[in-house]
Formats: structure tokens, C-alpha cells, sequence
């Protein structure tokens, strides 16, 4: 799972709500379609928002997981 | 007791007109607080963001969020009286609450910046970047003397409450701020 590259990596570190799925949202355009984006942010809100961003958007969420003082996600364009 | 049984989806899919409803959010921007206009375009920017159609109807107060940074309004004496009191642009806006002169919005400009939560007018270029429609209200503009030209470049131009409502209702939500 984690051990497959991703086409992207995002720094969304220091960015706050709005900002890390605004950056998601221009990222996803930049991968093909089954290809996935990792993410590393410092926003605890990417918790509650990534998981929403991907249900409204139809897009997978990989793996989404606190570390010791970031957030890493992996969310995989699936449309 | 008989129970009415309502075809959900049909009902709620489509509009009265008969056509069905966007995925797609109508705001109405009547304040032109630092505060209630941040909460707008975050919430424009968000919805754009997560693949949703966003129009932005700004009305009154909200003018102010979407003139040119530095625009005096106002023709008559009042007019003008209203552009010098109540200057328009994101970086002239204070908050509605503790403002005092515009010390409260010097301090929360600076506490925003010191977190890292992006400005109004960085707010705004993204919303302009993901296409947010904005459009102008006409009779305000009207009553407060402002013309046109003072608005940023991707304002539509100046439209009435049919315009407003035709968004809405082939929205999937409102919101009034």
C-alpha cells in the first residue's frame, strides 16, 4: 500500500482550512486517473476534512494517518 | 394513520421548473465585515475545491469585498461621504466586532498571518482561479453611488434579484451571509 510510489508528494505543512483541499483539488488534475497523491500537512482539520473531501469528490482514501507532529495521507484519483 | 409516502429523490432532485439541480451552492454576500467575508469565501473556495458550481451574489455591505483595493465611490455629497466612511477592498474591511478604529483589524490581520491562514485577497485570487461566479447587485450599487469600474476584474456585471434567484434554485444550497 504505502510502499507503491505516488505520482505526486505534497507539502501542505503550515497551510490551514481552507487551503490543504484547495491544493488537493488543483493537485488531483495533475495525476491520471488511478494514479495516487501523497500528502504531508500540520493541520489537525485534514482528520475530519480530507475523508469528506474525498467522499464529495468520488475519490479514494488511501491511508490517512498522525504522525508524530504532521498528518500523512494518501488519496488515489479515481474519476 | 395513513402515511403519505413522499418520492424523495424526485422531489428533492428537481426544481420547480422542472429541471434537475446542479451540484451547486448560491451565497449571498450582504455583509462586508473582515469576518462574515472571510467565512464566505472559504466557503466558495471549499465548495469549489470539492467539484461544486459556486455563484457569489453580493449585495450592500458586501460591495465592499469585491471593489479594487483603494476605490473612492460615491457622486453626491452623501455618496461621497459613504465612500470616505466606508472604504471598500479586502484590505480596508475590519472585523465586525472590536474593530476600534481599525486597530482590531491591524491585530487580526497579524495574528492570521502569524498561523499561516491565507488573507482575504489571497482567499479571493483562489476563488477567482477555481471559478467562483460573482456577480454585483444593481440597486445597491445604485443606492451607494458605486460604478462598475471600481470592481475587481472577474465581477460579472451587475445584476437583479431574478439573476440571484435563478442560481439558487437550481442549487443544491443557499446561504445568507
Amino acid at each position: 500500500m504505502t510502499n507503491q510510489t505516488s505520482a505526486l508528494v505534497l507539502d501542505l505543512k503550515g497551510l490551514l482550512c481552507p487551503m490543504p483541499i484547495v491544493k488537493m483539488a488543483k493537485a488531483i488534475k495533475d495525476v491520471s486517473v488511478g494514479e495516487t497523491i501523497e500528502a504531508y500537512a500540520t493541520d489537525p482539520g485534514v482528520m475530519a476534512d480530507i475523508p469528506a473531501w474525498c467522499r464529495t469528490t468520488g475519490n479514494e482514501l488511501v491511508t490517512l494517518e498522525k504522525l508524530d507532529k504532521q498528518f500523512h495521507f494518501i488519496v488515489r484519483r479515481l474519476k | 394513520m395513513a402515511t403519505v409516502e413522499f418520492p424523495l429523490e424526485s422531489t428533492l432532485a428537481v426544481q420547480s421548473n422542472g429541471k434537475a439541480t446542479k451540484n451547486k451552492v448560491t451565497m449571498i454576500v450582504c455583509s462586508g465585515d473582515m469576518d462574515k467575508v472571510m467565512a464566505a469565501y472559504i466557503i466558495a473556495t471549499g465548495a469549489a475545491a470539492s467539484g461544486m458550481e459556486v455563484t457569489m451574489f453580493f449585495t450592500f455591505w458586501g460591495l465592499k469585498a469585491i471593489q479594487k483595493s483603494g476605490s473612492l465611490t460615491g457622486k453626491g455629497l452623501f455618496g461621497r461621504m459613504l465612500g470616505v466612511m466606508n472604504r471598500g477592498g479586502l484590505d480596508a474591511i475590519g472585523p465586525s466586532r472590536l474593530n476600534m478604529g481599525g486597530m482590531g483589524r491591524w491585530m487580526f490581520k497579524l495574528m492570521m498571518k502569524e498561523k499561516g491562514v491565507a488573507s482575504l485577497p489571497e482567499l479571493y485570487d483562489m476563488a477567482v482561479e477555481l471559478g467562483v461566479k460573482m456577480m454585483p447587485c444593481q440597486m445597491s450599487m445604485d443606492v451607494m453611488e458605486i460604478d462598475p469600474k471600481l470592481f475587481k476584474e472577474n465581477v460579472t456585471g451587475p445584476v437583479g434579484v431574478a439573476a440571484m434567484l435563478e442560481e439558487a434554485t437550481e442549487s443544491k444550497f443557499t446561504l445568507f451571509i
